[in-house]
Order: C-alpha cells, then structure tokens, then sequence
C-alpha cells in the first residue's frame, strides 16, 4: 500500500554555534518522509536531535542546509499566504503540558487563538467549535472559562492536543507527549490520540524515549543516534529483524515488566555515555561505544542503505 | 523468624496544611530483611516517597507529622532517637540515592570532596585517608578516569556520571539500607540498564539490603524480590515478584501491570487504562481508596476498608473479592484477569532478542 507523502525532509542540517567550543551538530542529514495518515516513531536518547527535528519541521528552526517540503513544495521559498497554510497543516503538541500553556489566557482563548490567526470560525460558531474541541479530547464544556493552573498534567495535555486540532492539521508532530504523565494516565493520552487519528486522518510524527510505547502506535520507527537516523523500518520489523547495533543495543536495555523473561534475556551493556554532539568527528557516530566496530567505523560515516524493503539502516557492518 | 533490619509497622504520616490534613501514609506495615531488594510501587502521590523520607527521619517538620506507628531499623526505635543519633545514622548506617542528581550535588564542590563528605563525618579521617577511601569507591562503580573527575564539577559530568557519583556517596560507609528514590527515572533507556546493574551488583558486593521506589514496572522486574503495592496511603497488596507479575490479586494491580506497554507482546493499538484518579487524601475515603475506579467495586467496596486477605508464600492482598460473600464477583474477575493474561502471553517471545 503505497500512501501519499505529506512531508519529507532531504538532507536537512541543524546546527547550533557555541561560543568558544565549536558547532553542535543537533540534525545532521536527515532523510524522512511522513506519508498521510500513518504514525512515524521516531526514537533515541536524549541529546540525539529529535526534539531538534520535530521543531525544525514546524519552522520553529530554520535549517542551516537541505529541505523541507509539504506535499513537494519546499516550505522555505513559499510565500505569506502558503506559509500561513503549512502553520494550520503541521500543527504540534509539546512535551511539558506545565510549560507550553499561556497561565494568563483561559483554556478557550488558548484554543481559539488559532481559530481567529487562521479565520476559521467566528462569533457563535467559534464558540461553538471550542466546545466540540473540548468534548473531543474528553473534557467538559465547562473546563472552557478556567485557567491553565487549575487543571491536572494530564488535562493540561489534553488542552494542548484540543489547540494543536483546533485549526484542522494534516500532520501532528508529537514531540515527547506523555513523558511528563504518570503511566495510567499515558495510556489515556495515547489511546487518545489514536482515537484522533482514526477520526481525522491526521499524519503524526512521534518523538519519543519510550520504545515499548512507540512500538504499540507506530507503522514505521526511525532510530536516531547523536544527528542522524542509523536505523529505519516498519514497526514490527524493527523489533523483530533490527541489524544496526546501536538498534539491537537500545532494545535490549530496556526493561521488561517481567521477571522470568528478565532473568533469561541477554542484555548488551553499552559502555559509556552518549559522546558530545560538538565536533563531530567523521567516522560513524556510535562508533565509539559500538561492540563490533573496526578501523573503517572510525574512518568513515556510513550512509543510510536499505537491507530489505522498507527496512534502512547506516552500518558498515550490516 | 529471623530478626528483619527494618520493620515499619502502623505507619500514618500527615501534612498538616492550611486545608487541612493531608493523610499522606494511612497506617502501612511493611519490613526489609538483610540482603533483600524490596520494591514500594505505585502512582505518584500514593504515599511511597514520604514514607521513606520518614525512615530515613527526612520528614519535613511541619508541616508533615508522623500520627502513628513505629519504625524499627536493627532494633533501634527510629522515632525516638535524638537529632544527634539520627545523624549519625543517616548517611552511614543507611542511605539514600534521588531521581534528580543535578538537584542534590552541590553545584561548588569537587565530586569527590562531595563523595568523601560523609566518609570523613561518619570516621573521622583525614582527608588522605579519606581519597583513599573515594579512589576505591570510584574503581568499584568502575568510573572512567577516576583520577581526573575526582577534580571535576557536577555540571561538566553527564547526567549518567551523575547518578553513579550519587551511588557512590550513597554507598561509601556501606550502609545497611539503601534507598533509591525513583533512581533511573531522569536517565536514558542504555544509561538505565548500566545503573541498574551497578546497583545490583554493589548490593552483592557491599552486603547492603535496597528498598526501590519507583512506578516502573520493568526496573522492578529487573531488581525487586518482594514487592509492596501501594494506593492512595495504604498497601493494597504485597508479595514476592513473582506472585505480583504471575498471580497478582488486587484490581489496582492488575490495572498498573495491563497500563504498561511490553516491548516482547504483540499489541492492538488501544491500551487499557485506569479510568478517574485517584483520591484526594485530604479527605479520604471511609471504604477502599480504590473503590471509584475500580470495575469490580460493590456497595461494601465504599463503605468499609477490607481487611488483608493472605495466600499462600506471604502474599496477601486488601480487598473485598476476597471476601467469602463476593465469590461469583471473584470468579468473573480472575476469568477476566486471565483472558487477558493469554493476550500477552501467547506473543510472549515475539520481538524479545
């Protein structure tokens, strides 16, 4: 089933200049495509870049290199009308339901806000439309005139997701939505979102540490390690048939509510920490904590290649 | 029986605010016996972080009080000791690693000045004798370069670094208690595995007994022998690992194990959840806490606490199904547990390398 692409990226850079240190390479060469109505996981530990990129994506970046493009048109060279377009298409929800919601608006100004940039409702029905937002992400109608303060994270979050749907988008970039939740009530969000998902049609981009959880919602996940994506397939696929070590490494490390299983499984220990995405060197980026890698890991950066359909991953080893 | 290192028994502890009285512990008994990972699970707010703070005598006075109960830690009567004593515990005879290190180094202070602090309070040595002490400290949590981040400052080591810098303040007079306080919950998935192993393996090396509090389910696997499951103040079931993951009882358990996503079962894309939240314990209720959310909830469940029902092997659990006059409930309740037992189970292995 071959799915329309909504979003792609080719060969997009992000980096940051530190004073006195050098160039931090947050997005190093990034190739996505993000197809119409599927969920992209995108996974990796922190400092890896993917809160980079899902910002860069919604132009809250510009990119030092490479391209964006929205259904083939790159959204750089648009013009003030298409720009305001691609706002009310790739919407966001943020990690931290506490940080992202203005304290001195009411929950329906902070909904209608995009109503009103947008055009999109007025007068009753605007009201109107407030409500339905609010009832769609199982809140009340009530909930409408209170401020942010008075409500729970997980609430707080559902607010966030009522503002992010309020203008219509195609895409949702999801970045990190429920870390910041108690687990009962991640599974509310979640479920949440896919009920969304199924009711729109709506593209979600899905940046996550959590890969138990992102496996359960995906269709594809993408890998990042320190820039750039290492490993990329259908969900399924990458946990059955992963063959990049940082993958396999990433896997294992993560806890199984399980004791038996715990105690069988063969776990492979990663020394060290993840090295400083300040002057990179050339060579592959995990090479330096990776159990198999040799003196060409070191040498040169390996490309993103495809070892079976659908299924990419940037090894020399594979 | 053997004498257990930490016997709490009874345990209430409030916070007297200006809204009243926040019941945060409602009278718990739970115990530590040497050698043991003993792991308090449950929601945030349910009482398990306060009650630690209490043991370990770190309960802030006022506004927090304990209004009953005992604590017990080899014999010694922990609530009647004098500030004097108690510091002389602290830190010694047991400890305490926290989720966020950043917020409990001391930005100023060379980590291992900060490693060595409570070897040289708790031993009177010297600040020689006590390097001596932080250098093998930092070889047995296998540290790189010890030599050069011994100088270094909190900010310039990563958040991994940190943790293990905690670990090994936490554990440089050999404590008999070590408490970890939500311990990998600020780290990376890779970062959580090295900690978690470092932990296992100083217990053995060490002869320290841990209590784990955490709401994860999967470091509890990897770590807990016994497990306590606590709601809203109160134990709601107890018992070794194994019976709370194969046999659990109480409905809050099933509904925290079936919360979590397993990355080895194959899953449809709607999680099971538990609806409402729980109570506020400003008021809290006369019956069950867990009555308003649970699906199995009778008119007994509201009205009155139930009594600890005990199986077989120190497992036991609070709740009314147990009862002899809830039978047919119980039936359909453990017909329903076990349906979707067979759900993760028969993908059991798929996808776990």
């Amino acid at each position: 089933m071959e799915r329309k692409v909504l979003l792609e990226t080719q060969d997009l850079r992000k980096t940051f200049e530190i004073r006195g240190r050098g160039t931090l390479t947050a997005v190093g060469g990034v190739n996505l495509k993000l197809h119409a109505g599927e969920t992209l996981g995108l996974v990796g530990e922190s400092g890896c870049g993917k809160t980079t990129l899902g910002r860069t994506l919604v132009k809250l970046y510009r990119p030092d290199s490479g391209r964006i493009l929205f259904e083939g048109k790159d959204i750089w060279t648009q013009n003030r009308k298409e720009n305001l377009h691609y706002h009310k298409d790739v919407q966001m929800i943020y990690q931290d339901p506490y940080a992202s919601l203005d304290p001195l608006s009411v929950v329906s100004t902070s909904i209608g806000e995009g109503l009103d940039i947008h055009g999109l409702y007025r007068g009753r029905e605007r009201r109107e439309r407030i409500l339905e937002l609010l009832q769609m992400v199982g809140l009340n109608r009530e909930h409408a005139n209170r401020f942010p303060h008075e409500f729970s994270g997980g609430q707080r979050q559902r607010i966030g997701i009522a503002r992010a749907l309020a203008v219509e988008p195609r895409v949702l970039v999801c970045d990190e939505p429920i870390s910041a939740l108690d687990v009962s009530i991640q599974a509310q969000i979640i479920n949440l979102l896919m009920r969304l998902q199924q009711e729109t049609g709506m593209a979600y981009l899905f940046i996550t540490h959590d890969l138990s959880m992102v496996k359960a919602i995906s269709d594809r996940i993408a890998v990042m390690y320190l820039g750039s994506i290492v490993e990329m397939a259908g969900a399924e696929t990458l946990y059955a048939r992963h063959c990049h070590p940082y993958t396999e490494a990433l896997l294992s490390a993560i806890p199984i509510p399980d004791p038996e299983v715990e105690a069988k499984r063969k776990r492979i220990l990663l020394r060290g920490d993840i090295p400083s995405p300040v002057n990179l060197g050339k060579g592959c980026p995990f090479a330096g904590r990776c159990p198999r890698a040799d003196a060409k890991c070191h040498d040169s950066c390996p490309e993103l290649r495809e070892v079976e359909k659908g299924h990419f991953a940037a090894c020399h080893r594979v | 029986m053997t004498e257990h290192i930490l016997d709490v028994r009874d345990l209430a502890v409030s916070f007297f605010t200006y809204a009243g009285e926040v019941q945060a512990v409602r009278g718990i008994t739970w115990h530590l016996d040497r050698h043991e990972t003993v792991a308090l699970v449950g929601e945030s707010g349910c009482g398990k972080s306060v009650t630690i703070q209490t043991v370990m005598g770190l309960l802030q006075s006022p506004p927090g009080r304990v209004t009953g109960g005992s604590i017990h830690f080899e014999g010694l009567d922990m609530l009647k000791l004098t500030p004097r004593e108690l510091r002389s515990i602290q830190g010694n005879r047991m400890s305490m690693i926290f989720q966020d290190p950043l917020s409990y180094l001391n930005p100023t202070m060379r980590v291992g000045e900060q490693i060595a602090e409570s070897y040289r309070l708790h031993h009177r040595v010297n600040r020689r004798e006590a390097q001596a002490k932080v250098r093998e400290m930092m070889e047995l949590i296998s540290f790189p370069e010890p030599e050069r981040n011994m100088r270094a400052f909190p900010h310039q080591l990563s958040g991994g670094m940190r943790q293990r810098i905690m670990v090994a303040m936490a554990l440089i007079c050999s404590p008999g208690i070590l408490f970890a306080d939500e311990p990998t919950t600020a780290l990376d998935v890779t970062i959580q595995a090295q900690i978690i192993e470092l932990m296992n393996e100083l217990k053995e090396k060490l002869d320290t007994s841990i209590v784990l509090i955490t709401h994860d389910l999967g470091v509890v696997a990897n770590m807990a022998e016994r497990i306590y499951v606590m709601y809203a103040g109160k134990i709601v079931e107890r018992g070794s690992a194994a019976d709370i993951f194969y046999r659990p009882r109480h409905p809050y358990t099933w509904g925290l194990l079936q919360s979590v996503p397993r990355l080895d079962a194959r899953q449809d894309r709607v999680f099971r959840y538990i609806p409402g939240t729980p109570p506020d314990l400003l008021n809290p209720p006369a019956g069950c806490p867990f009555a308003a959310r649970c699906p199995y909830a009778c008119r007994a469940c509201a009205a009155y606490m139930p009594e600890e029902t005990d199986f077989e092997n120190a497992h036991a659990c609070r709740c009314w199904l147990y009862h002899e006059g809830a039978e047919e409930l119980r039936k359909k309740a453990e017909a329903d547990w076990k349906e979707q037992g067979k759900e993760v189970g028969s993908h059991g292995e798929e996808g776990a390398s």
